[in-house]
């Protein structure tokens, strides 16, 4: 391309033969003008946001600094950090148990798990929320006994079982089952059959294939998602607020509803919020690797994918 | 090269198999004795593979009966009736037959020898130290001791359908069902492959080869069947059946494999 990678010795036609060449490419890259602009006019606009943000007397930095660490919105971020981990791992158990039935033989359990999913996915979680936290409006008590009204053997009042924390997380964990049944059962299909042939040939039993084979394959395919779930759980858990569940939202609620900031507590609780989504988006790496043993890392296939063809690495 | 058993490995006795409308397998009947490899030819679509596959009973059977080393497979025999075997004794069934598969289907997740160690470790129950030790004799016997720590992504198909069969072997299997297990490999490797299983035939292994590698049942078959529209049209001893074809159809297949 530029004259100045040309050496002596590869005259016309014939290849150099005696000392080998070398041929470094040291090309100019075409100017990018629509580049250049962009990124200016990107520039200016983020300076201005910035300034009008930090100059803007409406915005009291010194209050929100000041109840960054307040007691009661560690508080609420700890009852956060609770109800996202409790209910992502039952949303878990109940979607891998969903997945498991959805994909068995019997028509009655596919069914059920059909229903479940079904119902959860079709219905709002805000009004999931404010049902279970009335549920004592339909079933005043719950007990272990026999079913179909016989003898209770232990029996609870709902008004004391169902307070906002329980119901926030029967709320939020079983309306996630129903959409982890799916990232599940996605994974699970995504296993080639001929992984539980090799492995029902070496003499497992079902429950060894799944355990064994299929779900640490099929992880691979769920992680990913399960990932996106987990960060947009971290804020689903925000919807508690209708039902008081003291959750971070609900505690910065109540702080501006008796000194009125409103603006500088939401901006306390949002950044809680994005502090969380970036431990979890970095934990979300991290344990991804972990799964893509004996594959092709998927960040580098997909970085190769939208790479143009023959660009030449920055 | 029979140790005085009277009972063959396997008995078929008139198997049928249908998928849907389509009878696949019309009246097989079949016997492989101790310690004989038994080749399975046929042109695609023939059946072969459907019959090495109801051996172990990877798919059910429509009619017939098979019997391994005397055990009718998927079935209990109690009275006049057959009653279906409950899923643990399937299991139990299937443990002493190893399958080798066209497309190996190793676990992508496991490393070379972390394969060959999961199924004493999983289903035998052995202690992973000694499993290990197994299945470092086992890689080393396929010629892979060096490459226990790969991933399967990281071997070449002939490695993976060497490590594919020192993970069947691990089992301690009495028989070994090898479904074209050279198909799916570049020319250059299937010779690798051939080579270890020529050596478990002469370490007296009782095997089914479904293959169209015509030299290595020659070489190494104490029968060759010839499988073509669901029925077996040919057998008899590989030399003799491959230089003096007497049906018409099996002369034609030659013809287009040779």
């Amino acid at each position: 391309m530029t004259p100045a990678g040309a050496t002596p010795g590869s005259r016309d036609g014939e290849p150099a033969a005696e000392p080998p060449v070398e041929l470094p490419i040291n090309a100019v890259r075409p100017p990018r003008p629509g580049r250049l602009i962009g990124g200016a006019v990107a520039l200016l606009f983020l300076a201005w946001l910035a300034y009008t943000i930090i100059v803007n007397e409406n915005i009291h930095w010194d209050v929100i600094v000041s109840f960054l660490t307040d007691g009661r919105i560690l508080g609420g971020l700890w009852v956060t950090i609770q109800l996202t981990v409790f209910s992502m791992v039952i949303g878990l158990v109940l979607g891998v148990m969903a997945a498991v039935m959805q994909l068995s033989d019997s028509p009655v359990l596919r069914g059920t798990s059909a229903l479940y999913t079904w119902f959860f996915r079709g219905t709002p979680l805000l009004v999931q929320l404010i049902f279970w936290f009335n549920i004592g409006l339909v079933f005043p008590s719950f007990g272990i006994g026999v079913p179909f009204g016989g003898p209770k053997l232990i029996e609870w009042q709902a008004n004391e079982l169902i307070t906002p924390f329980t119901a926030a997380l029967l709320g939020l964990a079983i309306n996630e089952g129903a959409y982890m049944a799916e990232i599940v059962r996605a994974g699970i299909r995504s296993v080639d059959p001929g992984q539980r042939e090799a492995a029902e040939a070496l003499g497992m039993s079902h429950r060894q294939v799944l355990r064994r084979v299929v779900l640490p394959q099929a992880m691979r395919v769920i992680i990913p998602p399960t990932g996106n779930q987990f960060i947009s759980m971290l804020k689903t858990t925000s919807m508690v607020s209708v039902i008081a569940g003291a959750e971070l939202l609900t505690v910065a609620q109540r702080i501006y509803l008796g000194n009125f900031e409103v603006i500088a507590m939401l901006i306390v609780a949002s950044i809680w919020y994005v502090v969380l989504t970036t431990i979890a988006s970095i934990g979300q790496h991290f344990i991804e690797k972990r799964f893509e043993r004996g594959h092709a890392a998927l960040g580098a296939r997909v970085r190769r994918n939208l790479r143009p063809f023959a660009k030449e690495p920055a | 090269m029979t140790n005085g058993h009277a009972e063959p490995m396997v008995k078929i006795r008139s198997l049928r198999k249908r998928f849907g409308a389509v009878e696949v397998l019309k009246g097989i009947d079949l016997d492989v004795p101790h310690g004989q490899v038994v080749c399975v030819v046929g042109p695609s679509g023939s059946g072969k593979s459907t019959l090495l596959r109801c051996v172990n009973r990877m798919e059910t059977i429509d009619s017939g009966r098979i019997w391994v080393d005397g055990d009718l497979m998927g079935y209990a025999e109690r009275g006049d009736r057959l009653h279906l075997l409950p899923p643990a004794e399937l299991c139990r069934q299937r443990r002493p037959i190893g399958m080798v598969f066209q497309r190996f289907h190793l676990f992508p997740h496991r490393t070379a020898i972390e394969n060959v160690m999961e199924g004493p470790v999983t289903v035998l129950r052995t202690p992973r130290a000694e499993a290990r030790r197994q299945a470092e004799e086992l890689l080393e016997r396929v010629g892979l001791a060096d490459r226990a720590g790969h991933y399967p992504a990281q071997l070449s198909g002939g490695q993976q359908q060497r490590v594919a069969i020192a993970r069947s072997l691990a089992m301690r299997p009495k028989l070994m069902l090898f479904d074209e297990p050279t198909s799916a490999l570049d020319p250059e490797l299937v010779q690798e492959v051939l080579a270890v299983m020529r050596d478990l035939a002469a370490s007296g292994m009782t095997m089914m080869v479904v293959t169209h590698e015509m030299g290595f049942a020659r070489e190494v078959g104490d029968q060759l069947v010839f499988v073509d529209g669901g029925v077996i049209v040919e057998r008899g001893n590989p030399r003799e059946v491959l230089a003096n074809p007497s049906n018409d159809r099996f002369r034609a297949f030659l013809g287009q494999v040779l």
